[in-house]
């Protein structure tokens, strides 16, 4: 506490040994260094490679995204981990990757180290995935799916017939209908439409 | 005598060559793999792979029993333990949302003929006997007469 209390004289102290504008620009290059290493490092954890680092999703979610259009299609874009599991939007991003704490814990303790345990808890993880997409009305979707340019004209005639009705409404968003197109889906008992 | 036995053999040969020879002009004719038009032992590229038909537009059945055919894309939907897609649809619950047509009421029954609340196990798996289409040609000619076509004919020959 005797410690804490002389370090708070020095800190509340105007200072006597540096300027005003080597502390403030100091200050400003610090802080550019430092926010660029967060940004980067956090950039860094937001790539496929560092996802599919881990078995847990390298052997089992990585797997079944591979036949998947999102993964092989005529035209070669393709949606990345990140692309769909985590927002666009910067503060979106925080809050998630704030979540994604839990994801840390997990990998610690191995709560999907094994093929069993993955499919034990698959309905579980899936379910916070729909729930997280039907809060934001499907944004991570939205990213690359905008509505506005869709025409329903080049969509067959059922995708079109929901397209344009409830989707278009806002009573329907594209999670609603869309589920298990990237990953394998688990026991659907009691999910509302299947 | 020498001589004559060695003719003999030549002449045995000579029919034997030619008889080969000609099966070999038949099989170059009509080649052991008729979908890729090749020998056994040629190589040929795959064909390319067909389109599917995805129209939605129901296909005539060619006899009354005929399970109805798949008129849309069917790509990763899954039917196994854990869910069947195309309930999601055909359901009896689920066709006023999606104006699909219902699986029928057969799909409901055991083997017993005993009506079921679900669908009947034995009818999970949709694509044992409804399928989608392609546009790949026919790789040998259908001889197939419809019902209705043969009764004509009968018909006519009545006359």
């Amino acid at each position: 506490m005797k410690r804490f209390k002389k370090y708070w004289k020095v800190f509340s102290k105007p200072s006597i040994h540096f300027s005003l504008g080597f502390l403030a620009l100091g200050g400003f290059i610090a802080g550019i260094i430092f926010w660029g290493g967060f940004n980067t490092a956090l950039e860094l954890t937001n790539t496929e490679e560092f996802c599919v680092g881990c078995h847990e999703m390298r052997e089992n979610v990585f797997q079944e995204l591979q036949p998947t259009i999102h993964y092989s299609n005529r035209s070669g874009v393709r949606a990345t981990c990140p692309d769909c599991h985590v927002p666009h939007e910067w503060s979106d991003k925080i809050a998630r990757k704030m979540a994604a704490s839990k994801e840390v814990w997990g990998k610690i303790f191995g709560t999907i180290a094994t093929r069993d345990k993955f499919l034990e808890k698959r309905r579980h993880l899936a379910e916070n995935e729909w729930a997280r997409l039907k809060a934001n009305d499907s944004l991570e979707c939205r990213n690359c799916h905008n509505f506005d340019s869709m025409d329903f004209t080049l969509q067959g005639k059922r995708a079109a017939e929901q397209h344009s009705t409830a989707l278009a409404s806002g009573e329907k968003t594209c999670i609603d209908c869309h589920k298990g197109i990237a990953h394998h889906l688990p026991d659907m008992t009691g999910v509302k439409g299947w | 005598m020498m001589i004559n036995k060695n003719a003999i053999t030549l002449i045995l040969c000579a029919v034997g060559m030619l008889f080969s020879l000609t099966l070999m002009m038949k099989a170059h004719a009509d080649p052991i793999n008729p979908i890729l038009k090749a020998e056994i032992n040629q190589d040929r590229p795959a064909e390319a792979i067909a389109k599917p038909i995805v129209n939605d537009v129901k296909q005539v059945r060619n006899y009354p029993m005929q399970p109805p055919l798949i008129p849309h894309n069917i790509r990763d939907y899954p039917i196994n333990t854990n869910v069947n897609k195309c309930m999601a649809c055909h359901n009896r619950t689920r066709t006023e949302e999606s104006q699909a047509p219902m699986i029928s009421v057969t799909h409901y029954m055991d083997r017993d003929g005993n009506f079921l609340a679900e669908m009947s196990p034995r009818r999970y798996f949709c694509n044992q006997c409804h399928v989608p289409q392609t546009d790949a040609k026919p790789v040998v000619e259908n001889t197939f007469v419809d019902m209705e076509a043969m009764v004509k004919i009968a018909e006519l020959i009545k006359e």
